[in-house]
C-alpha cells in the first residue's frame, strides 16, 4: 500500500466530524471517496494533505506513505511529501489560481519550490507537462493569466501544476463539479490516462457515482464522517450491503428498464450536535432497528467487502425487503 | 495599397491581455483621472525641475521691492522682504510634494508589513497589532501628527515622519482587511497544496492580490499628508525658514491680507490644485483597478 491511514479522528473544536476513518490505496489504484456534502469526505482529504491548519483542530490517527510514518497531527507533518509526493487539486478551478500571475510561472513556482533547477528548466519542465495534460498552444498560454482562460483550461492548468513533480499519489477533490459534462468527461479520461502512465495512485472524492464507475477501482462510501461500506467497484455497485449505500445508488436516473420515480434517502445528515447515539444512519434508515443504538463495526462481508450495518449482509437478514 | 495597408492591419499580433493592460484602458478613458493625473504631473515637473527653471533665488531679498503685486519682473509679486514669491512656489512644491510622497512612503513601510502580519497570523499578532492601531486610529490624524513633530522637534524631516507615523493606521487596517479576504481564497489554499513556504505566499500570493486597495489609499494619502505638512509649516513645524514652503507662506500673508492678498492667493491655490489633482487621481485609479467591472 502507498498511502495507508488508520483510525483517523478530527474534531473542530468540540465537535467530532471524522471518527475512526481507515483509508488504504495503492500504487496505479483509484480510490472514490463518495458522500453528500457534510460527510466529511473533503475534511478527510484535507487532513490526508495537512491542510487543515486551522487553530482549534484536532486530529488522531496514524498513517504512512511509502512504507514512511506520515505525522498528520500536525500541520508541518506533511509539508515535505506536499506538492511532490502528494498532490490535490481542487473543486473550483475557476478561484484556485493566483490571479497575478501567469500562468508559467505559476506552473513553474511548484517545480522550484521543491527542486533545485534552474528558473529556464522550471519553465521548461511546466511547458511539457501543459503539453502532457492537453493545453492547446503551451507557449502562448504560459504567458497569459488565469482570468484568460476557460475553466475546462483552468482545471487542466490545475492538474497541471499538481503533476509537474511527477507524484506518487494524487487526491483530486471534486475536479470536474465546477465543469460541464463535456469538459468534465475529458478531464477525467485525461486523470485515467496520466495514472496508467505514471502507475499513479489517485483518490478520488466525489458525490457523483456515475463518476466512480467510469473512474474508479475501490470505492469508500462515507456518512457523517465514518465510513459506511467499502469495497469494490463492482462489489459496492452490484451488491451494495449499507442501506445507505442501497439508497444512494437509487437515486441515480437509469438510460434502460421501466421508467421509475427516483428513490431517494429521506431527510439529511443530522448536524453534529443532533447526531444519533450508534449507528449514525439510523435516523434515516428504512431498516433500523432498536439494536441500532448501538455503533455497528465495519464488518468483512466478502473479501476487501466491509459494511458497517448490524444486518449485513441484508440480503440475509431481511430477504426480498433488500 | 489599401490591400496592403488592411493586410498589415489584420496580421497584428494578439496582444496578450493583462490585468495592468485592462485597467490602464480604464484609467485612459477617465476624464477626471487623466486630468488629475496632468496636474499632479504637473507639480512632480515643477518640484523636480526646481533646480534647473530659470527663476529667482527663493531665498534671496530685495528691500527695494518689498509686497510688489505680480508684474512683469515678479510673475507672482514679491513677499514681504522682497523675495520673488514664483520662485519660493516652486522650492515651496518641492517640499510639499517631497513630504506628501515619503510620508506616504514611511506610513506603507511601517503599516502594509503590520496589516499583513494581523491579517495573515491572525491570534494574539492580529489582537496586539489592531489595538495598538486603534489606539492610533483614536487621535485625530493632523492633532497626532502635530503632537508628533512637537515631540521630534521641528524640521521637514521629522514633519514627514511624524506625518508617516499618523497615516500608518489607516495602511494596517486596509492592509490586514484585504489580507483576510485573500487568505481565504481558493489559490492561497492551493500555494499551500503544492508545498510553498508561508513567507513564498505572503510575497506572491497574498501582497500583489491585497495590493491595489492599498495603491488607491496611498495616492489619497498623499492629498492629505500635503495638507498636513503644509499646516505643520504653517504652525512652524515644518520647513524652516528661509526655505520656502506654502505652508509658512500662508502663515506670514496672514499679516498682509489687506496690504498684499495675492501672498495668501498662490499658497492656497497650490494646495488647492495639488489635493484636486492626486483625489482625482485617486478616484481614477480605484475605478480602474476595480476587478468587479
Amino acid at each position: 500500500m502507498l498511502l495507508r491511514v488508520e483510525d483517523l479522528q478530527v474534531a473542530f473544536g468540540a465537535t467530532q466530524v471524522i471518527s475512526g476513518v481507515d483509508l488504504a490505496v495503492a500504487a496505479g489504484e483509484t480510490l472514490a471517496i463518495v458522500g453528500e456534502s457534510g460527510s466529511g469526505k473533503s475534511v478527510t482529504s484535507l487532513a490526508v494533505m495537512g491542510l487543515l491548519g486551522a487553530k482549534g483542530v484536532r486530529i488522531a490517527g496514524r498513517a504512512e506513505f511509502d512504507g514512511q510514518p506520515l505525522d498528520l497531527t500536525r500541520p508541518g507533518g506533511t509539508a515535505k511529501l506536499r506538492g511532490d509526493q502528494i498532490a490535490m487539486i481542487f473543486q473550483e478551478p475557476m478561484t484556485s489560481l493566483n490571479p497575478a500571475f501567469r500562468i508559467g510561472d505559476q506552473i513553474a513556482e511548484a517545480v522550484l519550490c521543491h527542486r533545485s533547477v534552474s528558473e529556464v528548466e522550471a519553465k521548461g519542465r511546466a511547458l511539457d507537462i501543459m503539453r502532457k495534460v492537453g493545453i492547446s498552444a503551451p507557449e502562448r498560454r504560459m504567458r497569459q493569466y488565469p482570468h484568460e482562460l476557460s475553466g475546462g483550461m483552468r482545471q487542466r492548468v490545475m492538474i497541471a501544476m499538481a503533476l509537474v513533480n511527477e507524484p506518487q499519489l494524487l487526491i483530486a477533490d471534486e475536479p470536474t463539479t465546477a465543469l460541464d459534462v463535456t469538459i468534465q468527461a475529458q478531464i477525467l479520461d485525461l486523470i485515467s490516462r496520466l495514472q496508467r502512465d505514471r502507475g499513479m495512485a489517485v483518490v478520488f472524492i466525489t458525490h457523483d457515482l456515475g463518476v466512480v464507475a467510469q473512474v474508479a477501482h475501490r470505492v469508500a462510501v462515507m456518512y457523517a464522517g465514518r465510513i459506511a461500506e467499502t469495497g469494490s467497484v463492482a462489489q459496492v455497485f452490484d451488491d451494495p450491503q449499507h442501506p445507505y449505500t442501497i439508497g444512494l445508488l437509487g437515486s441515480i436516473p437509469s438510460l434502460t428498464g421501466p421508467r421509475t420515480r427516483l428513490t431517494t434517502v429521506p431527510g439529511s445528515v443530522p448536524s453534529p450536535a443532533e447526531m444519533p447515539q450508534g449507528c449514525r444512519f439510523s435516523t434515516r434508515c428504512p431498516f433500523a432497528q432498536p439494536k441500532c443504538a448501538q455503533q455497528p463495526l465495519l464488518r468483512e462481508i466478502a473479501a476487501g467487502h466491509r459494511a458497517a450495518c448490524h444486518f449485513a449482509p441484508l440480503e440475509l437478514n431481511f430477504g426480498a425487503a433488500a | 495599397m489599401a490591400n496592403e495597408a488592411i493586410a498589415a492591419r489584420t496580421v497584428r499580433p494578439a496582444v496578450i491581455d493583462t490585468p495592468a493592460r485592462r485597467s490602464w484602458r480604464k484609467f485612459r478613458t477617465h476624464r477626471s483621472a487623466i486630468l488629475g493625473a496632468l496636474i499632479v504631473g504637473a507639480f512632480l515637473l515643477v518640484a523636480l525641475l526646481a533646480p534647473v527653471l530659470p527663476i529667482a533665488d527663493p531665498a534671496a531679498t530685495d528691500w527695494a521691492a518689498v509686497r510688489q503685486a505680480p508684474g512683469a519682473a515678479h510673475p507672482l509679486g514679491t513677499d514681504e522682504i522682497g523675495r520673488d514669491v514664483l520662485a519660493r512656489m516652486i522650492w515651496g512644491a518641492r517640499a510639499s510634494v517631497l513630504a506628501g510622497i515619503v510620508s506616504v512612503g514611511i506610513a506603507i513601510l511601517l503599516g502594509v508589513p503590520l496589516g499583513i502580519l494581523a491579517g495573515y497570523f491572525g491570534g494574539w499578532t492580529d489582537i496586539v497589532i489592531s489595538r495598538c492601531t486603534e489606539a492610533l486610529l483614536a487621535v485625530p490624524f493632523l492633532i497626532l501628527a502635530i503632537a508628533l513633530a512637537a515631540f521630534l522637534g521641528p524640521s521637514l524631516t521629522n514633519a514627514m515622519i511624524a506625518i508617516g507615523i499618523s497615516a500608518m493606521p489607516i495602511f494596517v487596517r486596509l492592509t490586514r482587511g484585504q489580507v483576510i479576504n485573500v487568505r481565504a481564497e481558493d489559490f492561497v489554499e492551493g500555494a499551500h497544496a503544492i508545498g510553498l513556504s508561508t513567507p513564498r505566499i505572503l510575497a506572491r500570493y497574498i501582497f500583489p492580490n491585497a495590493m491595489p486597495p492599498i495603491l488607491v489609499q496611498a495616492t489619497l494619502t498623499v492629498a492629505a499628508a500635503i495638507i498636513a505638512e503644509a499646516s505643520l509649516s504653517f504652525l512652524g513645524l515644518g520647513q524652516q525658514p528661509p526655505a520656502p514652503s506654502w505652508g509658512s507662506m500662508l502663515n506670514t500673508a496672514k499679516n498682509f491680507m489687506s496690504q498684499a492678498p495675492w501672498l495668501a492667493l498662490w499658497p492656497g491655490l497650490a494646495i488647492f490644485l495639488v489635493v484636486l489633482g492626486f483625489n482625482l487621481l485617486g478616484d481614477g485609479l480605484r475605478d480602474a483597478l476595480d476587478p468587479r467591472e
